[in-house]
């Protein structure tokens, strides 16, 4: 009977918990969760499940400082695809990435889904940010 | 005490069939075959004539011409890609790659992978893909040959392999990796997307392996 009290109160307490989250992480939540469904259908097969890419073929997804170096630009990357040879983790990387077929939400949900996995942590990269960004694609 | 004894001994049998089928474990034979039956020394001798992959002639990475005797007395495993494919070919050679580490010092396991996109994948870019991919030496061959060659081979692997231009890459392929013994037979089909198959691809080469060890005139 004791038990069950403490389990009840537990549960209440993780209740109340859970939505004290601020709006902003429940936000970043959806945009992962979302993400990582996406990134399982488009860019897993190329980049692996742990973003690991595939030898000198395809580039890792794990190189933070590329990330947040070219943040700005990731998507219109996703968007148009990439044909320029990249430098990721100190080595250069020729082949071509194909265009994804992805809304700009998407694109938001995957960005950021990579920019916070695989050793990554930058947050959320939001539909706001996309737009703007995919208007200035070169 | 009697029915203890005998229990004791059901169990040892037991134990002894298991062992026996582990030890003598052999991989299915696929694809067709027919009874043909001959005289040999006046008496009527009935075998079977299983399906075996045709002679073939193909360029590898290195240039070299490579042909179905080119594997004589080595097991192998066949896939069909091409080097700019989005879709499965990158998952396929990341599992690949595996097996590629587990026998790239045994002599006998080579790996075939035969381009179906030769009018691009020449055999300067099959080299640099190899190079890429970290491959060297002779256990991973690269292939290329006529398109009508290559997709005419693939019949005889029981793979599909078709233009379309609907699909990612304008090629439509199953990504599947085919086992072939030394006989070139075929003895085991994996789906090349799947890590999980590309384990039992490993387990059951090691099976072959052990299979050829065991009884040497298989």
């Amino acid at each position: 009977m004791k038990l069950r009290i403490i389990a009840v109160l537990l549960g209440c307490i993780g209740v109340m918990a859970y939505s004290c989250q601020s709006d902003e992480k429940i936000e970043y939540m959806r945009y992962y969760s979302a993400g990582q469904e996406l990134y399982k259908t488009h860019c897993q097969n190329c980049h692996g499940g742990d973003g690991e890419g595939l030898a000198a073929l395809i580039p890792p997804l794990t190189d933070a400082a590329y990330l947040k170096e070219h943040r700005s630009q990731l998507a219109c990357y996703v968007k148009n695809g990439l044909k320029l040879p990249i430098l990721v983790n100190g080595k250069a990387y020729n082949g071509q990435m194909p265009p994804a077929t992805l809304a700009p939400v998407e694109i938001a949900q995957v960005l950021t889904y990579v920019q916070n996995s695989f050793g990554n942590k930058a947050g959320i990269h939001n539909i706001e940010q996309v737009n703007a960004e995919l208007s200035k694609c070169e | 005490m009697k029915l203890f004894n005998i229990s004791i001994l059901g169990l040892l049998l037991l134990a002894a069939c298991s062992n026996n089928q582990s030890a003598e474990k052999t991989l299915p034979i696929y694809g067709e075959r027919e009874p043909v039956t001959k005289t040999v020394n006046g008496k009527t001798v009935t075998d079977t004539v299983y399906q075996t992959i045709p002679d073939f002639k193909f360029v590898n990475q290195y240039d070299s011409e490579i042909t179905a005797k080119s594997l004589d007395n080595n097991i192998y495993v066949a896939d069909f890609f091409f080097t700019s494919c989005p879709s499965i070919c990158p998952v396929m050679h990341r599992n690949m790659l595996n097996v590629y580490q587990e026998f790239k010092n045994t002599p006998d396991v080579k790996i075939l992978s035969h381009t179906i996109d030769p009018s691009h994948d020449s055999v300067a870019v099959l080299k640099k893909y190899a190079d890429n991919l970290g491959i060297s030496g002779n256990s991973w061959w690269f292939l290329q040959a006529p398109k009508e060659t290559t997709y005419k081979l693939a019949e005889s692997y029981l793979v599909t392999v078709a233009e379309d231009k609907n699909a990612a890459g304008g090629l439509v392929h199953a990504g599947y990796f085919i086992l072939v013994d030394k006989q070139k037979r075929i003895r085991g089909t994996y789906d090349g997307t799947k890590p999980e198959d590309t384990q039992k691809l490993i387990a059951d080469i090691k099976t072959l392996q052990a299979e050829y060890k065991n009884n040497k005139t298989t």
